[in-house]
């Protein structure tokens, strides 16, 4: 899938992973894409629950390995 | 003013003292609303600490000024985060739980019940965050467990404590809900694990089989264990009964409610059995001794000192899944409307017969979550 920038939060522990995120897509465009490498297992359900609260989407999360890989597009 | 860091220890006292505290959730909503820290005089809240990135302003005025503070998380991390703010937004003193609701899920209260005699007592281990207890009795030097956990370290610091080996090492039925500490006890301390063995058909270890009637005594004080075989919950689940006046019921029976039978599938066929076990093999033992089971259900039944135990009798009068006299009811009340099944049970089970080991890591996920193991 086709992302504007990458996050690596490989390595990071909660709350990290999703703090990092929100900073990165605050400083995206509306409509582009963020992708998001996390180890933290929290990060996935996590992950979810915050792009439902802030109201960006949630395009796809995969994972391969111990990564979880995720999409969001800003609102 | 200063962040302090509150072990599951204190958090325990408190509950069973009924010590007033307040605590910010800050897990996400499904699994705050799944299992959370409970007690008659906590009160909680739930903010996912992802919706306080930006600050905590939101959740300020929702702080009762006259209560201590605890903030929890899954681990430790985020309410460490979010306890940093409130300290700077507001100048209070406020507490993060050290090692999160993974440490508040495998802390062990211990309890003393009663003294047996004057070398030997019984001691109760309460699991708060999760409902499971577990027991030591011990006679002069030597200890036997009934239903111990995985958590073997903190059995093994008390037992070191008081100075005792803990030698047999007893479960009443292959566990659907925990990860039992028997094997593993048995092992460090040269002990022996003793399981039902009709519960042990698939096990892949060496055990020793427990059947209807055995006896291990042992210890100083010569103390009794008798082996009581009561089905239902399994179709091995077996009761002890010490030195005559204590019931080890399993997941059989409970203070206020009874066992399930469909952990293992076979619900229909092991109606019969509860119901057997409960209404006649109960019925025709000595109503004054005092049941001890594996969980509580509920925070009401933990006395004021946080021991769990009551009189069979008067389980009699009092428990409703004993008072159900249409077998049809009965069948109907333990095989439909059941609450979900305990998480990853299924390998929870496979890892108690030793057909999957998993790492402490991985041990600690299979057992998150609340318990499930009464009909209600």
């Amino acid at each position: 899938m086709n992302s504007d920038k990458l996050l690596d939060a490989k390595g990071l522990a909660c709350p990290m992973p999703v703090v990092k995120t929100k900073k990165e897509v605050d400083q995206l465009e509306s409509g582009q894409v963020l992708e998001i490498h996390a180890t933290d297992k929290g990060s996935e359900s996590d992950m979810v629950a915050w792009a439902k609260t802030s109201g960006h989407e949630l395009l796809a999360q995969e994972q391969d390995g111990e990564t979880f890989k995720f999409w969001i597009r800003k609102a | 003013m200063a962040l302090h860091m509150m072990e599951a220890s204190e958090v325990a006292k408190k509950v069973i003292n009924q010590e007033e505290l307040f605590i910010l959730d800050v897990r996400n909503e499904a699994d705050f609303n799944d299992w959370k820290i409970e007690g008659e005089t906590i009160e909680s809240m739930n903010t996912p600490y992802f919706d306080l990135i930006d600050g905590v302003d939101e959740v300020l005025p929702q702080l009762p000024e006259d209560k201590d503070i605890l903030v929890v998380c899954a681990k430790e991390g985020s309410s460490v985060f979010v306890a940093d703010q409130i300290v700077e937004a507001t100048g209070r003193d406020v507490s993060a739980l050290k090692g999160g609701m993974k440490s508040w899920s495998e802390h062990l209260e211990p309890v003393k019940i009663a003294d047996l005699g004057d070398n030997s007592a019984l001691y109760q281990f309460v699991r708060l965050g999760k409902g499971c207890l577990s027991y030591m009795i011990v006679s002069g030097n030597e200890a036997a467990m009934i239903d111990p956990l995985r958590m073997t370290d903190q059995y093994q610091a008390f037992a070191d404590k008081i100075g005792v080996n803990t030698i047999h090492l007893i479960d009443t039925h292959l566990h659907a809900d925990h990860i039992s500490g028997g094997r593993r006890l048995a092992a460090n301390n040269e002990g022996t694990y003793y399981l039902p063995s009709k519960d042990a058909g698939e096990v892949q270890f060496d055990f020793t089989p427990v059947e209807d009637g055995q006896e291990i005594v042992f210890g100083q004080d010569e103390v009794t264990i008798r082996a009581v075989y009561s089905p239902g919950h399994t179709i091995g689940s077996t009761s002890f009964i010490l030195n005559d006046t204590y019931l080890f019921t399993g997941d059989i029976l409970f203070l206020d409610s009874i066992g399930r039978p469909d952990l293992a599938g076979l619900a229909e066929d092991w109606v019969a059995d509860l119901r057997e076990t409960l209404y006649v093999r109960y019925k025709k033992l000595d109503q004054n001794l005092q049941v001890l089971p594996a969980h509580f259900a509920k925070l009401h039944e933990l006395a004021n000192d946080g021991r769990v135990v009551a009189r069979l009798g008067d389980l009699y009068e009092h428990n409703e899944g004993l008072n159900v006299d249409d077998e049809d009811a009965f069948r109907k009340m333990v095989t439909e409307n059941l609450p979900p099944q305990p998480n990853a049970y299924q390998e929870i089970r496979e890892t108690n017969m030793g057909k999957l080991n998993p790492d402490q890591e991985e041990e600690t996920e299979m057992e998150i979550g609340p318990n499930r193991c009464a009909v209600s």
